[in-house]
């Protein structure tokens, strides 16, 4: 990864480079909201917030991303000891808005003026006060018996009523609650209310040696094994200076790829299952045992873990040319059943459609953005190795559930497509290179992945002795799930299960 | 001819049928998913599950919402008993069973209709947002399939120029050119329509999605548990085997005894359980290539049934 020599639009006065691609700079909270309006009329985007306890005092981390070429931004805001608290973007971006409500409720950095002072993360029955990610945090507190109900926003009128759903729902599916305001069948405002699973990971990183993180990383989400490893391995790599040889940038590609593969493959399964079409789910869940048999014979293990290693990739093959063209054309026999049933495509076009505008509004991520005609897509915005083959990001503008099953069968055969290349371009076998020379390092890293749910960020500070001080995820999940309710304007309510599965977002990653 | 067979044997037989629907209507849902598993690609369970899950179902605890009242326990019965009469009156194997005369084909149909509307008011007896949901979407689509339903008897009932089943069958044994006349194929079309409607089957509903906001059916009876869920398996079971097999003899009438003995009754049994079989068979294949239509969609093709009906009228009675 060699930086770019342009430095961004908008970067603010004093930034000094930081790492790969990266500068940084230290702007007072006055300061702030200016410095991020540059930056973001100059076209980036706010990827990550991370609040910090440092030993010195409070202090929160702002990423801009932009690409390509590939631009890295951060804003360090140092905040008052004694009350700490940040002007709010919310008025610039919406997931910022986002992200601080979640570090007033981890940190109690209180954002200022936000327009949605009430919790995210943390439910109701925590006690007020109670900050998990402060250094004196201590043990968890005893929960409040009877905190009261959450508030929803009413909902009034002739004929209105509310279906409440979940968190425990029929199936295998992660917990969530649903509350919908319906007239009829027709949805007039649907709630998701998450963080059921909130595990604490980021607090699990701290004080862990690097290459005990990676592990963690690969469970935040378990269908993005290496989505995340990737992205925490190259966070670490850029905090050490650690360079990561070519052939192990060519492997761990590949094994991106096959994490996408797998999963689309199951989506496009899913999807036509949540219209009654077992036929081509039934196809789609053997290609998808077919590939998970593969990605074992590649990496050892069903789900990818362990291919991606500090400094490298283990790989005991890659898949070949025969194996990649009976995976094609297994799953052109799945689109073509699919493509040719009237009733499948009746169902997909134009339920819950998420405009463009929108998508952009809430900074929607990955294929659920590039259905909705954004163009961002991490591989082409920030690379992890210069010379991976080039190729268009898949992108339709309907904005409804067929765009989004659309991009995930283009981004089905330009995976495969991106496979074949990569198989010539390096060696099918790497055994698991061990952490290299490193150059500068700057002991903050990022890494940004575009994994098959979107685009992955993962941004850790090493503390004094080396260990990992503050690990901050964001899982594409956090970003998209606003959108699902925008989504579902005008759609009726036995259709949000397909609406939901089009999105098909991750619990796990959003709660951490 | 009914007037051939002695008491006891007319008997006999509506026992032999009810007993038939009990067993046979749990063996046709196993045998339609075994069908559907493997054309599928699938193994599947075997065609006896269905029958060992009421099984385990009946043996389970039941539990009954706290604020229901006495029709949520009733709901389940009507729907056995309902079917069960049915199945006693019906000329299934034979034109002439028992209560042969109080067989008319309004009152067979709306038997079955009386237990789709207990469930649906043992939905609305729970209180929940899915029973009330499932409820309401159950009604709406048994409003538009009704008149569909009720205009193709109609239809089937203008050339006997009685809606009494007996007759029906009988005047299509003794002329067989009524079966492929226009109304016949018309009603006929009609009438498979409304049994999918009815039965809560593909494309109108899936009764294997686990996505309970979609569930029509389902949803309805998401409260049961227990004896009372084995109770409902069982009467949807029977609901399905008892239309298919009235759908077997009013158009494929031939096999059914006319004459009383027992030989003619091994034979009727024999060509009823295959008819079924081969219907279930074909049933099941329809359902894994269509889809779920979405649900404002089904009072389309409901209304699509029902022109096929007032079409299978007219021409029967342009025609007669």
């Amino acid at each position: 990864m060699t930086g770019a020599i342009v430095s961004p639009a908008g970067l603010p006065a004093g930034a000094e480079p930081a790492g790969s691609c990266r500068w940084a700079a230290v702007v007072e909270p006055d300061a702030l909201v200016p410095a991020a309006a540059a930056l973001v009329s100059g076209g980036m985007r706010l990827a990550l917030v991370s609040g910090h306890d440092d030993p010195v005092g409070p202090r929160v981390t702002y990423l801009f991303t932009s690409g390509p070429p590939d631009h890295r931004v951060e804003l360090h805001v140092p905040l008052e000891p004694g009350h700490p608290c940040v002007p709010t973007l919310a008025g610039l971006s919406f997931q910022g808005s986002r992200f601080e409500r979640e570090m007033a409720d981890l940190f109690g950095f209180e954002p200022l003026d936000h327009p949605q002072k009430r919790r995210l993360v943390l439910h109701q029955h925590w006690p007020d006060g109670w900050y998990p990610m402060r250094r004196d945090a201590g043990p968890m507190p005893a929960l409040v018996a009877d905190a009261g109900q959450y508030p929803f926003v009413p909902v009034e009128g002739t004929g209105v009523y509310e279906i409440p759903v979940g968190p425990v729902h029929a199936g295998l599916i992660e917990p969530g609650h649903f509350r919908f305001w319906v007239v009829g069948e027709t949805i007039l405002r649907m709630k998701a209310r998450l963080w059921f699973v909130h595990k604490g990971i980021e607090k699990l990183f701290e004080h862990r040696e690097p290459a005990d993180g990676l592990g963690l990383a690969e469970k935040i989400s378990g269908d993005s094994a290496v989505g995340h490893g990737l992205a925490y391995c190259q966070a670490v790599e850029d905090a050490s200076g650690i360079e990561v040889p070519a052939d192990a940038q060519v492997l761990r590609a590949a094994l991106l790829e096959l994490e996408r593969l797998y999963n689309h493959v199951a989506d496009v399964g899913a999807l036509c299952n949540d219209v009654g079409f077992g036929l081509a789910n039934a196809w789609a869940l053997s290609l998808r045992e077919l590939l998970l048999r593969l990605n074992a014979d590649v990496t050892g293990h069903r789900l990818l873990r362990g291919g991606v290693v500090l400094g490298g990739a283990a790989v005991h093959r890659l898949p070949t040319a025969a194996e990649l063209t009976e995976v094609s054309e297994r799953f052109e026999e799945i689109a073509e059943l699919a493509r040719t049933s009237a009733f499948v495509m009746e169902r997909f076009t134009g339920t819950a459609t998420l405009s463009e505008a929108n998508a952009a509004d809430l900074g929607v991520v990955g294929p659920a953005g590039r259905a909705s005609g954004l163009a961002f897509d991490a591989r082409v915005s920030h690379p992890h190795w210069d010379s991976l083959p080039t190729f268009e990001p898949a992108r339709h503008t309907g904005g409804d559930v067929l765009a989004r099953y659309l991009v995930r069968t283009d981004e089905i055969r330009s995976s495969l497509g991106l496979l074949a290349g990569l198989a010539g371009l390096g060696p099918s076998v790497c055994p698991a290179a061990g952490a290299g020379a490193g150059g500068a390092a700057s002991r903050s890293g990022v890494g940004i992945v575009e994994g098959w749910r979107g685009a992955i960020v993962h941004r850790i500070e090493l503390d004094s002795a080396g260990q990992l001080g503050r690990v901050k995820v964001v899982d594409p999940s956090f970003l998209n799930w606003p959108a699902v309710p925008v989504s579902l304007a005008n759609t009726i309510v036995p259709d949000f299960p397909l609406a939901n599965k089009s999105f098909n977002l991750s619990y796990a990653g959003n709660d951490l | 001819m009914t007037s051939t067979w002695s008491v006891a044997a007319d008997a006999a037989i509506s026992v032999l049928q009810m007993a038939g629907v009990v067993l046979g209507g749990p063996l046709l849902v196993g045998l339609m998913r075994t069908v559907r598993c493997r054309l599928e690609g699938r193994v599947g369970p075997p065609v006896r599950q269905p029958l060992l899950d009421l099984r385990k179902l009946a043996r389970r605890q039941r539990t009954r919402p706290e604020h229901a009242s006495w029709i949520f326990g009733l709901a389940p019965l009507l729907l056995v008993a309902t079917t069960l009469v049915v199945a006693a009156v019906a000329p299934l194997l034979a034109t002439g069973p028992a209560l042969g005369w109080s067989a008319d084909l309004f009152a067979v149909v709306y038997l079955l209709l009386l237990g789709s509307v207990a469930l649906a008011l043992g939905g609305l007896d729970t209180g929940t947002a899915f029973g009330g949901m499932g409820a309401s979407r159950a009604l709406t689509i048994g409003a538009v399939a009704e008149p569909a339903l009720l205009v193709s008897i109609l239809a089937l009932s203008v050339p006997a120029h009685s809606s009494n089943l007996p007759a029906i069958i009988s005047g299509s044994l003794a002329h067989p050119l009524w079966l492929a006349t226009p109304e016949r194929l018309l009603a006929l079309a009609a009438f498979v329509i409304v049994i999918v409607a009815e039965c809560g089957r593909l494309p109108v509903d899936n009764p294997g999605t686990h996505l309970e906001l979609t569930m029509i059916h389902e949803a309805m009876v998401l409260e049961y548990s227990g004896s009372d869920l084995a109770l409902i398996k069982l009467g949807e079971s029977m609901r399905l085997g008892v239309l298919v097999a009235l759908f077997a003899v009013l158009f494929v009438p031939w096999g059914i005894a006319t004459s009383p003995g027992p030989e003619h009754l091994a034979v009727s049994l024999v060509s009823l359980v295959a008819k079924v079989a081969v219907l279930g068979v074909g049933l099941a294949a329809f359902e894994v290539g269509v889809a779920k239509l979405r649900l404002f969609r089904v009072p389309e093709l409901m209304a699509g049934a029902f022109v096929l009906a007032v079409l299978a009228v007219l021409s029967a009675l342009v025609l007669a």
